[in-house]
């Protein structure tokens, strides 16, 4: 299973951060921090994988890719294999580069929303479902049809039912 | 109100106008997200939903990037995610994923949104509503939502099918018993035609299998056409996955994959699924020699590759290879050892593992010398990772690999001395270890220890504290084989001793005395010699004997020391001398050169080493080095220091009269100072051995001492024993006890005050009534016979007939294996059962949870359990009538269907299991009725009450019946045969 997906940038930034199993917003801080105090050190030339065991607890393993001011991080236990991870990332950046044509940092930044729709098309709940990035353009696009519909100001309430059972529970 | 919501709806900023104003604000971001903080929280209260919405879009990029607390949002995320408009539920789903736990409490206000969502006509709402289970599904969600789950999982849409099966997981490992619902299903969907299907599958099957591989070995033959048929890589990755949990568990199946790994290796051509089918291979196929072969010859490729990534997996494999077949690993040893200087440091720690791997009794000596190198010219962190593996790989199974202590002994102590060390501790515990366990190392301990000691340079150093604490605990304990007791004393009592921790210095302290005594001692015994000699002369051969026992008789090697000592002496003394010390510090540099040129012109330097002159100038030291710490703040320098002093005071004035009053004094009747020396000296030199973990289990129970019984009354007499009660009846030492009773309460009554007398009559009724608890004087008698301490004479002989047990042992194991190089005999080391305890460890768990439970009962099949839990499911009080009805359409059919004929092609299969299915059936029918009746009651309460909250714990209980059966039957039938 994928732990979590960090974008950040190469002054420790975090431009992307998702985690597939629950994390105080604290903990999810601390963890990106010793990440990225992890990568930093690193040289370009050396292998991608780090054993995470002391940031993340037993069996974990860390996969990042090194694109122009971004680190990519995956890290996820002992149900995936390495090389596919980095296969993954691959396809991750493939797909952000096709979607913002010739992805860079600013794109990242500006695209909160769309960064976790392609993510969550890519992994879910922790597992990888599509690894073609002609499939997830296709479902992103599709969604984001969805949610440019025309928008009314609407003023509605919301639901009196839900309302109702914060008051039974209250 | 309302004109307030439409000016905030447009003026509102979104996430975008955020995200751009925060980039301008370089300098005082806390500030600005604080200030976007406030207007968060005030648009958040909107009773406008898109107002709502994108302030909730903007919280959760905070909280996402910059670590903001989003909880107090959590009823707002709701109301957003019941927008009708895709966007709104969209950015509330986002929300909820990244906010909900199992502590939020508004989460069962979120289940009918769900329902509704999973059966919208909108793919991308029943994806939503999907992704938001998969990431905060508690077990009430995945109990009220199996049902949509289920119909889901068999949508026509390949997009929500998909996600349907990866949900499932999630809902398994919360609520087991849905596995009696959805398991048939998402084995179908194996079968399907889709491989994105098919993958999806394949890979929950193999998050499960990790978990407890042994529920899923039924399904092998399905895997098995994978392996065999698939190409797609992803998909057979993943199947490799599950094959190695599962070969390891059923040999028959693992001689079955063999063959079609191997194919998959010639074949391939992607690395993924090479390294994969090397790590299914060295990890659970090692028995298959053909196998093994080209997976180290595929590893092989992998090493010499340009790609860091594929030498680092090469050599990760070769690890894990290395405890079956060494050979994988010594083939490749030069390539091995060269990557320890590789710039990356995941290559260098694999292959450190690797050399580690390689160590034994042969090459220790070699191999931990090329890692010192090394660690001597590696950075800090690479440093320390070496000495911890020599330290660790050493020290294994009680110092299995160690031949020749001597040599470990100064390894110890080489090590302490490499710049970046900080493994102080470890080497602290192995210096004192080895010494307590191996008697002949000890002079060499102390010849090493010596060597930090007297380096004024390592006591700057904070990581080497301890292992300078040790070496000063090794000298004191073992200060007979000391070359030069007065070069030690001035060591231990150096001014930069200052630097160390209290904890520390008072070891060095007790040294101090330990040493002390041991001069004293010797000079003391020396004198009586001398003054024997004079009365009869033919005693006087004697003396070298007796010294020999003490003193390390190696004169030659003495000698060749004593010019270095000196030299250290001019090295530290005008560096460090404070004023006090300065004067000192001549005076003992003579005394020393006096000492060595002594020891090297007569061959028992012993006997002139301890002269009048010296004695004194050693006590003088003493008293002046210790005398500032008599004020000590810390107790336990304090303590020792004046127990120092105190003993200096009981001796010297003899010690200086004895000059005046002539030696013959003293062999006549010896004197009180020497017979104070000789009780201290023999204190002291009681051995110390290791006590093993397991001996408090092997002293035998008193009779008479029953623990257990009447453990009831405790909490009565505890209730007695509130009074606080003095200290002197508690420490009381066992001897006494017979006398608490009358005398003591007496004399407390007369001269204490009315409430301790009360609370001293209380004590001894409480004796009276409770005397189980108490001790006897008899027992403790008992005790101590059967028990004796670990310094005891009698424990002494023990040890060393059981040692005289290893020693042939050793020599057994020795002569078995040859060992050409090897004069020296391996000398004896102590183990003890604990050790072997600590070794052996905790196995690892079986975490035969409820859901293993669950997917076997479904996997090898029940039909009357399948359905009295799929009717159950019906009968809950679902608002949604429509799914409901579903259910009932489907469930009939389902339960008519022969499970495991379905699922297993291949008649031979399906034929003997059946017979084991019917074989536990009646078992289980049992059980399984009475659980049904239990869940029907369960649930009718429910309808009753209708309360979410209640029906919390049901499944637990509902899961604990069937479950206990399950685990009785054994699971396994005869796969692919």
């Amino acid at each position: 299973m994928i732990k979590s997906v960090m974008v950040m940038n190469t002054q420790g930034k975090p431009r992307l951060s998702k985690f597939y199993e629950y994390q105080p917003v604290e903990k999810q801080q601390e963890l990106i921090r010793s990440v990225f105090g992890v990568l930093c050190s690193r040289a370009d030339s050396v292998s991608n994988f780090i054993e995470a065991d002391s940031i993340f607890g037993p069996d974990t393993r860390l996969v990042y890719k090194h694109y122009a001011t971004l680190y990519f991080v995956f890290v996820f236990d002992s149900s995936e294999n390495e090389l596919a991870m980095l296969d993954l990332i691959q396809v991750f950046v493939e797909t952000l580069d096709k979607c913002f044509k010739n992805v860079c940092e600013l794109d990242i930044v500006f695209s909160y929303s769309k960064l976790h729709t392609i993510l969550d098309e890519i992994i879910f709940g922790g597992q990888v479902l599509e690894t073609s990035s002609a499939e997830v353009i296709k479902a992103v696009e599709e969604i984001s049809k969805c949610w440019k519909r025309p928008q009314v100001l609407s003023h509605l309430s919301p639901s009196q039912f839900l309302v109702g059972e914060v008051g039974s529970i209250g | 109100m309302a004109g307030a919501s439409i000016m905030e709806t447009l003026f509102q900023r979104n996430l975008e106008d955020l995200i751009k104003a925060s980039r301008q604000q370089q300098v005082r971001e806390s500030l600005f997200i604080s200030k976007s903080m406030d207007e968060i929280r005030r648009e958040i209260k909107s009773t406008d939903l898109h107002t709502k919405s994108i302030a909730l879009q903007k919280l959760s990029y905070l909280s996402s990037l910059h670590g903001l607390d989003m909880s107090f949002a959590a009823f707002h995320a709701i109301e957003v995610v019941s927008s009708p408009q895709f966007l709104h539920k969209k950015i509330g789903y986002h929300a909820i994923t990244l906010s909900f736990n199992d502590d939020t409490p508004v989460m069962l206000l979120i289940t009918n949104q769900l329902r509704k969502d999973m059966n919208s006509s909108n793919q991308f709402e029943v994806s939503l509503a999907l992704e938001c289970l998969s990431r905060i599904g508690n077990i009430d969600l995945a109990r009220d939502l199996t049902p949509e789950v289920f119909t889901l999982l068999s949508s026509s849409k390949a997009f929500v099918k998909k996600k349907a099966i990866a949900v499932v997981l999630r809902v398994f490992e919360k609520y087991p018993d849905a596995v009696r619902v959805c398991f048939k299903r998402l084995v179908e969907n194996l079968e399907s035609s889709d491989p994105i299907i098919v993958s999806a599958v394949i890979g929950v099957f193999c998050e499960l299998s990790l978990k407890d591989p042994r529920s899923y070995l039924p399904l092998a033959p399905e895997f098995y056409k994978i392996l065999v048929d698939s190409k797609n890589n992803w998909l057979l990755i993943k199947v490799l996955k599950i094959f190695a949990k599962l070969a390891s568990l059923e040999p028959r199946l693992a001689k079955r994959i063999a063959e079609p790994i191997c194919e998959h290796m010639r074949r391939t051509g992607a690395k993924s699924l090479m390294f994969e089918c090397i790590r299914a291979v060295v990890s659970s196929l090692s028995e298959y020699e053909s196998a093994v072969k080209l997976a180290v010859m595929k590893i092989r490729e992998f090493l010499v590759d340009d790609d860091p990534n594929l030498k680092y997996l090469g050599l990760h494999a070769l690890s894990i290879i290395a405890p079956k077949h060494l050979w994988a690993v010594l083939e490749n040893k030069d390539f091995v050892i060269k990557s320890l200087s590789d710039g990356d440091f995941n290559i260098k720690l694999e292959s450190l593992r690797l050399v580690m791997a390689m160590v034994s009794e042969s090459n220790v000596a070699e191999i931990t010398r090329v890692l010192v190198n090394y660690a001597l010219k590696s950075d800090p962190e690479f440093c320390n990772k070496i000495l911890g593996s020599i330290l660790s790989a050493c020290s294994k199974n009680v110092y299995e690999v160690i031949l020749d202590f001597d040599w470990y002994a100064s390894l110890l102590g080489e090590m302490a001395r490499i710049p970046h060390c900080q493994k102080g501790e470890e080497i602290e515990n192995q210096l004192i270890d080895i010494g307590m366990r191996v008697k002949d190392v000890r002079p060499e301990l102390v010849h090493v220890s010596r060597d930090l000691l007297i380096d004024p340079a390592l006591l700057g150093n904070p990581f080497l504290h301890n292992i300078l604490s040790a070496a000063a605990w090794l000298s004191g304990e073992y200060v007979e084989f000391s070359r030069n007791p007065f070069e030690l004393m001035e060591a231990l009592l150096q001014p930069r001793t200052s630097l160390l921790p209290s904890s520390i210095r008072a070891v060095y302290v007790q040294s101090t005395f330990k040493v002390l005594i041991s001069c004293v001692h010797s000079y003391f015994l020396h004198k009586e010699n001398v003054a024997s000699s004079i009365d009869s002369g033919n005693q006087a051969s004697e003396v070298p004997e007796l010294v020999s026992q003490r003193k390390f008789p190696e004169s030659s090697d003495l000698t060749s020391e004593a010019p270095a000592c000196s030299e250290q002496d001019g090295d530290f003394n005008p560096r460090d001398s404070n004023q006090s010390f300065e004067d000192l510090s001549t005076e003992n540099d003579g005394d020393v050169t006096v000492a060595h040129g002594h020891a090297s012109t007569s061959a028992s330097f012993g006997k002139s080493n301890f002269t009048q002159e010296s004695i004194v100038n050693l006590l003088n030291l003493v008293e002046l080095a210790l005398g500032p710490l008599s004020s000590s703040h810390d107790v336990e320098i304090q303590e020792r220091t004046q127990n120092v002093l105190g003993f200096i005071d009981l001796i010297k004035k003899e010690i200086l009269n004895l000059e005046i009053q002539g030696e013959q004094h003293l062999a006549r009747e010896g004197t009180e100072a020497s017979n104070a020396v000789k009780l201290m000296r023999d204190a002291f030199s009681k051995e110390l051995g290791p006590v093993s973990t397991s001996a408090q289990e092997r002293v035998a129970v008193p009779d008479g001492l029953s623990l257990k019984e009447d453990l009831s009354d405790l909490e009565m007499i505890c209730g007695d024993a509130q009074l606080p009660l003095s200290s002197s009846f508690s420490l009381g030492s066992p001897q006494y006890g017979e006398k608490f009773d009358a005398p003591l309460s007496n004399l407390q009554s007369k001269d204490e005050s009315e409430p301790l007398k009360e609370s001293t009559s209380l004590l001894a009724e409480h004796r009276k009534r409770h005397g189980l608890y108490y001790l006897s004087s008899e027992k403790s008698e008992i005790l101590s016979n059967e028990y004796p301490p670990a310094n005891d004479p009698m424990s002494q002989d023990q040890l060393s007939d059981d040692a005289a047990d290893l020693v042939k042992l050793t020599e057994q194991s020795v002569a078995s294996k040859k060992k050409p190089n090897n004069a020296k005999p391996r000398p004896v080391v102590l183990k003890l059962d604990g050790d072997e305890i600590a070794i052996a460890a905790k196995k690892p768990e079986l975490n035969s949870g409820m859901l293993s439970g669950a997917v076997r009962d479904v996997l090898l099949g029940n039909e009357a359990l399948h359905t009295s839990s799929q009717s159950n499911l019906c009968d809950k009080p679902s608002s949604n009538k429509k799914g409901k009805e579903k259910l009932n359409t489907d469930l009939p059919l389902e339960s008519k269907e022969n499970l495991g004929g379905e699922e297993m092609p291949g008649g031979a299969a399906s034929s003997r299991k059946s017979k084991h299915r019917s074989h536990g059936k009646e078992r289980r029918h049992k059980s399984v009725g009475k659980n049904g009746e239990e869940k029907v009651d369960n649930s009718r309460k429910k309808e009753t009450k209708s309360n979410h909250r209640h029906g919390r714990h049901k499944p637990r209980q509902k899961a604990d019946g069937p479950l206990n059966v399950v685990a009785q039957t054994p699971v396994v039938p005869d796969f692919l045969l």
